[in-house]
């Protein structure tokens, strides 16, 4: 016990699960408050969709979401391993 | 009136020979002082036509000023100076001089004022980029910087040959906007498009960067892409396919970089994923757009800069590049780490830093001019740009799994220029007007509206939260990607090896064909005319009288029958 102790001080305050489980609870709080400051702002979009409440924060999350599965699945069909161009470079 | 206007170019490049050729205690001084130099010079230049040459029996205009010329070049020049205060104690005095005039080339792209000044500084920056490329002093930098310089001077060939071409059409090597209707302006364009980095080509500046020494890559990411911006505003301005080859490169950008695990490389995807935000704002075309894409020019550059001097002193300090190999680096690079996230800030545009203002132009641009689809990709291309630069860099060098490295900080000089170009990134953040006003149309553009602000850290912050739920799925592998120049690397020398194959086949059994008809002609001229042949055997005289008494008789019998 007192050995896993010694362990969690050894890791640099950043690092610990417990101030890991604080950073996430404050950037939900942090994620919570923009999107509800969204209500106080008046919708002044200039497309229609993107005057919507909240448009940002799903858009934003589902853009992410898209490019990160489309960059996995090009990675099977270009990734190689790093010495690839030192066997077929002339 | 007569005014003596001093070329700001030639006095860097004046500067760089210095610095090849004094001793070392004084390049210090020299490599520091030259770019300030050339920037009050930059300052001296009025508008208009003001220096004329004869070359090659064509009247040139070797300096053309005008606010836009003059914002490129200040930027350059700063980055002169910021490269310069990072690299004088590390880097090699010819990297050193080689960066500095190639920083003078682009200084020199900036007060162009024609085709034919434009195209000679335009390959002095191809020729001391390529040193600057091999100062690397590895293989794979020898061996990239080949390819870079191949590429470079192949694009330098068809700006050339459309150059040459607008000369014979036209009688007029102006700078003035080009239709793309004929051969010679689509060769200008292809030109310039190929030092912006635009697709097909896009991959030689990812090869080629990564490969230069740590200070090397500071200065590169700051001058090639950004002069062919320049050149498209000045010649293309409002051309529509700009918007779909920079949406392409945008995109492409973000793409690679998100499957890459050189550091550097990241980086490189990055500024091609910039320099399409700036690519799409020249094809609009509008006063509002083109603000944006010389506004964001002016900001990259730092904030661009600033990331790879983060990255370039997380090497220099560690030796490693690559994500795998990094991490945990904040607890004993603190100012390295802070400096990096102030870039990675800026350059996905959050609320008070260079980026937020100078973006914000660009996609505001394109919701002005009605353009949906741009606006929507635009917006979530700057999503992906947090996901990409944002978090992906700063999170993989610095946090992430402990790599159980413990490197200090680097050397002062380098500490020094991170925070020069981090106070600049949030000065122009804080204080957009110090940008604004420089621009080259006026602004009337107000970045900070609750609004945007609140817009912008919305889309920001729910990328960060994708990018943290994603995270699994973006596990760093000891991978390179497969790019377009694949073709000419391997696919072309695999094809080059097949032909060669099938024309040593083809040779091979030419010559047994031949050997083996030559073989039937000999044996058959042996048979008859050789030693034993019929008609070459030494035949007996007894032989020859008979066949002579036999002659006679059939002539006695023939005669007298």
């Amino acid at each position: 016990m007192s050995d896993r102790n010694d362990k969690q001080e050894a890791l640099h305050w950043l690092v610990r699960p417990a101030t890991i489980r604080w950073l996430w609870r404050i950037f939900g709080v942090v994620l919570g408050l923009t999107v509800a400051a969204g209500l106080f702002v008046d919708g002044y979009g200039h497309f229609g969709l993107d005057g919507t409440f909240g448009f940002n924060a799903w858009y934003g999350f589902f853009a992410c979401v898209a490019m990160v599965i489309v960059a996995k699945l090009l990675g099977f069909l270009v990734k190689r391993p790093e010495d690839y161009y030192k066997k077929h470079d002339v | 009136m007569f005014e003596i206007v001093i070329p700001p170019a030639l006095i860097l490049l004046v500067g760089a020979f210095l610095v090849a050729v004094v001793q070392p205690a004084l390049r210090p001084v020299i490599a520091l002082g030259a770019p300030l130099v050339t920037l009050y010079a930059i300052w001296q230049v009025p508008d208009g036509i003001l220096l004329s040459a004869t070359f090659l029996g064509y009247e040139v205009q070797l300096i053309e000023g005008g606010p836009l010329r003059r914002l490129f070049a200040t930027v350059f020049a700063i980055m002169a100076f910021a490269g310069a205060l990072f690299s004088f104690k590390q880097a090699k005095w010819y990297e050193l001089a080689a960066a500095m005039a190639y920083a003078s080339g682009a200084i020199g792209v900036s007060f162009a004022g024609d085709l034919i000044v434009m195209f000679i500084f335009w390959e002095l920056m191809a020729l001391f980029s390529v040193v600057v490329v091999w100062s690397g002093g590895t293989f794979g930098s020898k061996r990239a910087g080949i390819r870079y310089i191949i590429m470079h001077l192949l694009g330098g060939i068809i700006l050339k040959i459309g150059i040459e071409g607008i000369m014979v059409h036209t009688g007029s090597v102006e700078i003035r906007p080009l239709v793309l209707n004929n051969f010679d302006t689509w060769m200008v364009f292809t030109g310039i498009l190929i030092n912006a980095a635009a697709p097909p080509v896009s991959a030689w500046l990812s090869d080629a960067y990564p490969e230069s020494s740590p200070t090397g890559s500071v200065f590169l990411s700051a001058f090639t892409t950004k002069t062919a911006v320049l050149a498209l505003i000045l010649l293309f301005p409002g051309q529509p396919l700009l918007i779909w080859i920079g949406l392409w490169m945008v995109f492409y950008g973000i793409i690679y970089a998100l499957l890459e695990n050189d550091i550097r490389r990241i980086l490189s995807y990055s500024i091609i994923n910039q320099v399409g935000f700036m690519v799409v704002a020249v094809g609009i075309g509008t006063e509002l757009a083109l603000n944006g894409a010389a506004a964001h020019a002016f900001a990259h550059i730092f904030y661009k800069a600033l990331l790879f001097m983060s990255a370039g002193a997380v090497i220099y300090q560690t030796g490693k590049n690559k994500c795998t190999e990094l991490g945990g680096l904040f607890q004993s690079m603190p100012l390295t780490t802070v400096c990096g996230i102030i870039g990675a800030l800026s350059i996905s545009s959050f609320p008070l830093t260079s980026g937020f203002v100078s973006k914000g132009l660009t996609v505001a641009g394109a919701a002005d001019a009605h353009l949906g689809v741009v606006w929507f990709l635009l917006t979530a291309a700057s999503a992906g740009v947090f996901l990409h630069a944002g978090i992906k860099f700063p999170w993989f060098v610095f946090f992430q799994k402990d790599s159980g490295l413990r490197p200090k900080d680097p050397p002062w000089n380098m500490q020094a220029a991170m925070v020069f170009l981090s106070v600049l990134c949030i000065l122009l953040g804080v204080f957009p007007g110090l940008l604004y006003w420089m621009l080259p149309y006026p602004v009337d553009y107000v970045p900070y509206t609750t609004g945007h602000v609140l817009d912008m850290l919305q889309l920001l912050l729910f990328a960060g939260l994708a990018f943290f739920v994603m995270l699994p799925m973006m596990k760093r592998t000891l991978t390179i990607s497969l790019d377009l120049d694949w073709f000419w690397r391997v696919a072309w020398v695999k094809l080059f090896r097949a032909l060669e194959r099938l024309f040593n086949a083809i040779r091979i059994g030419l010559a047994a064909v031949v050997t083996a008809l030559v073989k039937r002609i000999s044996d058959s001229l042996m048979r008859h005319h050789g030693n034993q042949g019929v008609l070459a055997r030494a035949w007996p005289i007894g032989s020859m009288l008979l066949w002579m008494a036999m002659l006679l008789a059939v002539f006695i019998f023939a005669r007298f029958a």
